[in-house]
């Protein structure tokens, strides 16, 4: 019952941020409102059981993403975005599509998935388990993000440089 | 006890509101959020379903969904400072050229 009760509070503030990330006009209110997101799914992931995750979540999502997030919004001094007219079409299609979309959402949720509950914390997830598998069953596609991770560091710095500043060096080299 | 599909519906919750800022907003930087919130949605439903089978594997792909979105982003914003630079605004309605 303290589960269900934790989970109606936290997903409510989950969709309430949600919610707020799409209505508001500046970006860092914006970006505040995807940390409350982030922050109350943490406590989703405990609920289920999974600490690993919901560490990994504050540290990774909550922390390094969007500390980026907001970096880049200072750095550019994003102000509000202005509003333009949307087109016409993709009013006449996108209104009933999304009704369409979440009708058929909801019905599948309630018709075919089981009701049987996820019972709270029983996922044996302690970071020693979630390690082992990492290391034995899933080295190969470990490994391969450590390249994709090399590449997008490399990828951001070429990308964010100046041209100019490129040139400047190999002129002086 | 929480039934499967309570999880299910926040996180079809989530994406729809990720589908939907992707599609109304105009700031670039905005429309990048959306995206990231809509990969949480799908992290949410990759652990409650790993929580109903009793296996460990959904949240080995949910660690690996996100060093694809801490990738994704890193690059990304370097391209939204790439574009600010030449094009001088956010705003996706006035970045209609494929050249810088």
């Amino acid at each position: 019952m303290l589960h269900l009760i934790l989970f109606l509070i936290f997903g409510a503030i989950c969709v309430a941020g949600a919610v707020n990330l799409l209505v508001q006009r500046h970006p860092i209110n914006s970006a505040l409102s995807l940390i409350v997101v982030m922050g109350s799914l943490a406590v989703e992931y405990l609920l289920l059981g999974a600490e690993f995750v919901a560490a990994v979540q504050v540290i990774i999502y909550a922390g390094a993403i969007m500390v980026l997030f907001v970096f880049v919004i200072m750095l550019l001094n994003a102000g509000e975005e202005e509003r333009t007219r949307g087109s016409r079409v993709a009013l006449l299609f996108g209104i009933p599509g999304m009704l369409a979309g979440s009708v058929l959402m909801g019905w599948v949720l309630l018709e075919h998935s089981g009701t049987e509950a996820v019972p709270a914390g029983a996922l044996p997830g302690p970071p020693k388990i979630i390690g082992w598998l990492l290391f034995h069953d899933f080295l190969l596609p470990f490994e391969v993000t450590s390249v994709l991770i090399l590449i997008a560091i490399m990828g951001a710095v070429v990308l964010a440089s100046r041209p100019e500043s490129v040139q400047q060096t190999k002129k002086e080299g | 006890m929480v039934p499967l599909s309570y999880y299910l519906a926040l996180s079809g919750i989530l994406f729809a509101c990720g589908v939907t800022g992707f599609l109304i907003k105009r700031n670039i930087i905005t429309i990048f959020m959306s995206i990231e919130l809509m990969l949480n949605g799908v992290n949410l439903s990759f652990v409650a379903f790993a929580a109903q089978w009793g296996t460990l594997k959904g949240q080995i792909f949910v660690f690996f969904v996100m060093v694809v979105a801490a990738a994704e982003a890193a690059v990304g914003l370097a391209i939204i400072i790439a574009v600010y630079r030449t094009r001088e605004t956010l705003n996706v309605d006035r970045v209609n050229l494929l050249k810088l």
